[in-house]
């Protein structure tokens, strides 16, 4: 049932689990005794429903999908005039972390379960439109532990001094980030700031450490079950995101204050001299038509019964001017709703994708093959007609794969590199197909003799006059591995090939072979091939370094041209 | 051939033979015949083939024989008896004991039978006495009754311990038990295995017998070439997709700016799909040298301060982010530029379609591989809706054999990803405002690997497949 709920809501419930199940899952049963059997229900999210991510919010929705409550309205309350909050921004700031918005939550009453829900959110922003805390990092204190107006600056890391969170003893913030390197934790954060001339740091007026973000907060400031006033601050690089997770925080957790949905709102000074009030809290006004969301959906609900809808979904909507026009009010907590098609998105999941009528779109059109791909597949045909077998391998290799192992330097290939491979299997894209048939016949050297395979595939190479400085070409790669190198066979190949392109063997119009020399080839057994003088690619023996380099013990021939001159 | 023929008709007329109206054994046979046992048997099995002509009844006989130690054992005596019989009556101080013929077996194995004793506290050390009087070869002895044809006579325990050292060898000797058949004739014509020209010729097929076929075996495999599985299902999607009118779209560049395969398509800047852990960027060309000049400029502002009826994510959009080069993370970027190419000329409603590769810069494993295929599929018109894209994609997946179940799109994404392209990604291109974009993509692996039954994608992708697999895999028919 809650499945059904879950899925009308246009969300999905992944798993219906527990502690005990998931620590037996990943560490066996053994590791899983006196977990807690409390059912765990784990729901996917979409990526930019911020307003999901705790149990407060997803109630909350249902609830208002359900029609039993109405969304809050929240409402910032901006205290007499010295009597707010204050956050002054230097302007040291500018070069590591610009921005901080802040906000206060007066009177609020904790329960375990609401604690735990207050930090689990906190992870998870952090995790998600934080972006692993480099765009924003969230801090939470207790104000009754401190004195405004507070001040967010950043020094040298000499210059910082204090007791970290959970820690017993003061550091200074470069004995912080030794103290955290191995932290399993917050070692993932210590390269937002290391190696900067200054670490961000917020004081309170007395010059007690709020926190050093994006890393850790001050033990002074800790919140507990027993907190009652609770300063939230978050900065970063990015303003936008910091306003939204700002506002996430205290939609959700205002909830539980004397006065349930009210915010306190701080004052923040910028460096110069410009304040703003936070939280934002804005309400946004949409107008759509409501055959817009007809039209986009495929459905033909009336104007009020789409406000209800919307409604439902969060976005409280009317019917306006002679029923031509619904206002929608998006919330501070729809922060995804950034334009009219996520309006008519919200009103189809409501209306139920279930529930609309699948229609082919009368669309007519002439269908075209691209002639690349057209060429490919008919010759894909005649070379298996031809007795080749079809292989299919990487468009990525290593170095050694394209240069090393067939004679040449990686300089000359003119190939492609790659910047962050997690193994040398993918250090650059071919620039020939050859490495990939070598390494087939190397995986397959049980398979009978002779082994003849081909691939039709693209190889890359650099190339300063494409728009992203590289272009692919369509190459045809034959191989014949036996007890004899068998040229005459791949010739042979050629020649048929040549025949079903309709090009003759002759100097002027068709196709001739010349020697060459290559260095994957055996010297004497190389001829470069033309068409209507202009080489399109080589055959040849393989040269016995390239053989032995390829982990292979037979004689072998190959062919290799560009195809794309025939389209 | 013939000297086949001529052990088949040997064997009839020794059959024939008074006395041997019981039957005869195939080795003793080929022993009076004088051919090898193995012509004996291909003679038997012709003459079975004919039908009744003979009778043969498959037996299984041990034989023993000597291994060439056992023969050296049966010339010379057995290591210990040699030993024991060079030993001096005063005996020898072990060292030297060891190098009297039998050696260091001999000398262990007359230990173990308490022939010898070794004296410890001897003066110049440990010293080997004789400990009986004398001893009898039993192994030699046992190894002439082998030798004689007389292998029942010796003890199983002695023949098993001869076995075990390897002086015995035990063979197993499969041979028929021949009688004659309710057809039998030694007149048989060697019946023809094949019609010949000859017999076309002379009309002589009309009085000869012909050997029947073997139907229950398997016929010889031709000699062929086949196509890659993957790239059979490839083929058979395009067909699908020609069949529904889509064009195809170019896809020739794996190498894509991040412009094209992020910003374009209105993924912000900080997106994690654009982590160093998801993609690969490329050292060299590390940046696109051309952006769309115009459009890269609505594009950033779309991004930092909307338009066109969006927020837009207002951030501030670098260009050095969107010139990153990388390989292609899926094949969209593609449709992108196919949609920008669209919105230059008068619009008119497409249907496009691509099948390519696509790059992740992932940890493999059984269902994941760092290079695979997409499939996409999009149409542009004007008032297209929700309920085009899922009868759209109703008609595509029951074509690909997948029947599925009208729950929405959420339970679509299982098998793929469809989606309504955002206006934020379509008018900055300078489509019409009315025109709708829908699009969806699947894996071309995925409904291969189901089709085919594989389990592992690195079996099917790669150099590392099974050759075998790709000459005994079906013919792809999704709808079959």
């Amino acid at each position: 049932e809650f499945d059904e709920l879950c899925f009308e809501f246009g969300l999905e419930l992944d798993e219906i689990t527990s502690e005990k199940d998931i620590i037996s899952k990943e560490k066996g049963e053994e590791k899983a005794k006196g977990a807690s059997d409390v059912v765990l229900y784990k729901i996917d999210v979409p990526a930019n429903r911020y307003d999901l991510l705790c149990l407060e919010g997803l109630v909350r929705g249902l609830q208002v999908f359900k029609e039993r409550i109405n969304l809050p309205k929240f409402e910032k309350i901006i205290p007499a005039e010295g009597e707010g909050q204050r956050l002054i921004v230097t302007e040291q700031t500018a070069q590591i972390r610009p921005h901080a918005v802040a906000a206060v939550l007066r009177n609020i009453t904790f329960t375990k379960d609401r604690y735990d829900s207050f930090i689990d959110l906190q992870e998870k922003l952090h995790q998600n439109i934080c972006r692993k805390r480099a765009l924003v990092a969230i801090g939470t204190h207790d104000l009754d532990t401190i004195t405004g107006p507070f001040t967010f600056t950043a020094k040298a890391p000499s210059e910082i001094k204090f007791k970290p969170l959970n820690q017993s003893k003061e550091y200074t913030a470069s004995q912080i980030m030794d103290l955290y390197r191995t932290d399993s934790h917050l070692r993932h954060y210590l390269h937002l700031i290391e190696n900067k001339p200054r670490y961000p740091v917020i004081y309170d007026s007395n010059g007690v450490v709020l926190s050093m973000p994006p890393i850790i907060n001050g033990d002074h400031t800790k919140i507990s079950l027993k907190t009652r006033n609770v300063f939230i601050e978050c900065t970063g690089t990015d303003i936008t995101k910091a306003k939204i997770v700002l506002d996430i925080m205290v939609t959700m957790f205002s909830e539980y204050c004397e006065k349930p949905f009210t915010v306190e709102a701080v004052e923040v000074v910028h460096p110069n001299g410009k304040t703003h009030i936070y939280p934002e809290l804005a309400y946004r006004t949409e107008k759509v038509k409501p055959e817009y969301i007809n039209k986009k959906v495929g459905i033909s609900e009336t104007p009020s019964s789409l406000a209800k809808l919307l409604t439902r979904m969060c976005l409280k909507s009317h019917v306006t001017g002679n029923g031509n026009h619904l206002e929608i009010e998006i919330p501070p907590t729809r922060a995804d709703i950034i334009h009219a098609c996520d309006i008519v998105e919200d009103a189809a999941i409501a209306y139920g994708y279930n529930n609309i009528q699948m229609v082919i779109p009368k669309t007519y059109t002439i269908a075209n093959q691209l002639p690349l791909n057209k060429l490919t597949e008919l010759l894909r045909l005649d070379l298996a007609a031809a007795g080749f077998t079809e292989a299919l391998t990487f468009a990525l290799c290593s170095q050694e794969d394209i240069a090393d192992k067939l004679g040449t330097d990686i300089s000359a290939t003119n190939a492609v590199i790659i910047a962050n491979p997690k193994t040398a299997e993918f250090q650059v894209a071919r620039t020939t197909l050859l490495p990939g048939l070598l390494k087939t016949i190397a995986a397959n050297r049980k398979m009978p003799l002779p082994l003849k395979l081909f691939e039709i595939s693209d190889i890359v190479v650099k190339d300063p006059n494409a728009d992203v400085g590289a272009k692919n070409y369509r190459h045809l790669c034959a191989i014949y591995y036996n007890k004899s190198p068998g040229f005459e066979i791949i010739h042979g190949l050629l020649d048929r090939v040549m025949q079903v392109l309709d090009v003759p063997p002759n100097e002027e119009n068709g196709y001739t072979i010349k020697a060459a020399e290559g260095t994957a080839f055996f010297p004497g057994r190389c001829a470069e091939v033309f068409v209507k003088g202009q080489s399109v690619g080589k055959l040849g023996v393989v040269h016995p370094d390239v053989i032995t380099k390829f982990e292979l013990t037979m004689p072998c021939s190959v062919l290799e041209i560009n195809i794309e001159p025939f389209v | 051939m013939a000297g086949g023929n001529q052990g088949t008709l040997r064997l009839l007329e020794r059959l024939d033979q008074p006395g041997a109206s019981g039957g005869l054994c195939s080795i003793q046979a080929a022993a009076e015949l004088g051919v090898d046992h193995q012509t004996l048997v291909g003679a038997v099995k012709s003459l079975q083939a004919l039908g009744e002509v003979i009778e043969a009844e498959a037996r299984t006989a041990t034989r023993w024989e000597l291994s060439p130690e056992g023969e050296e054992v049966l010339r010379d005596g057995s290591p210990e008896v040699r030993l024991f019989r060079s030993l001096p009556e005063e005996g020898l101080p072990q060292g030297e004991a060891m190098k009297l013929p039998g050696g260091s077996l001999g000398f262990s194995k007359a230990m173990a039978n308490k022939w010898v004793r070794l004296d410890k506290g001897a003066p110049g050390g440990p010293r080997v006495l004789r400990a009986v009087p004398s001893v009898q070869d039993t192994v030699q002895e046992h190894l002439g009754q082998v030798r004689t044809g007389g292998a029942q006579a010796v003890p199983e325990r002695d023949r098993s311990e001869l076995k075990r050292r390897k002086l015995l060898l035990e063979m197993t000797l499969k041979s028929y038990w021949i009688r004659k058949g309710s057809a039998f004739s030694t007149a048989v014509a060697r019946p023809e295995t094949e019609l010949t020209p000859e017999m076309i010729a002379t009309g002589s097929w009309r009085q000869l017998p012909f050997k029947p076929y073997n139907f229950s075996s398997l016929g010889l495999p031709p000699a062929c070439g086949h196509l890659h599985p993957l790239l059979k299902v490839r083929s058979e999607l395009r067909q699908i997709f020609l069949e529904m009118g889509f064009t195809e779209m170019r896809t020739d560049n794996f190498v894509e700016s991040s412009f094209w395969n992020f910003d374009a398509l209105f993924q912000p800047q900080q997106h994690p799909a654009r982590d160093q852990h998801d993609t690969f960027f490329l050292l060299d060309p590390a940046e696109a040298p051309q952006l769309p000049p115009g459009y890269y400029n609505k594009v950033k502002k779309v991004h930092s301060q909307g338009g066109y009826g969006s927020q837009g994510y207002r951030y501030e959009w670098k260009v050095e982010e969107a010139r990153k080069n990388l390989l292609r993370t899926h094949t969209t970027s593609a449709s992108a530029r196919a949609l920008f190419q669209l919105a230059r000329q008068k619009f008119t409603p497409v249907k496009y379609f691509s099948i390519d590769r696509v790059f992740r810069n992932e940890s493999l494993d059984a269902t994941h591989l760092a290079e695979f295929h997409q499939v996409e599929g999009v149409v542009a018109d004007r008032g297209l809706t929700l309920g085009h894209l899922m009868g759209t994609l109703r008609q595509f997946f029951t074509k690909l054999g997948l029947i599925l179940i009208p729950s929405g799109l959420k339970k679509w994404v299982e098998v793929g990803n469809s989606g309504v392209f955002r206006p934020e990604l379509l008018l900055p291109m300078g489509l019409p405002e009315n025109v709708t974009v829908i699009a969806w993509g699947l894996s071309l692996e995925r409904p291969t690997m189901i089709k085919y039954g594989i389990k592992n994608i690195r079996e099917l992708m790669g150099h590392r497949v099974n050759l075998q697999m790709v000459y005994d895999s079906p013919m792809c028919r999704l709808d079959v």
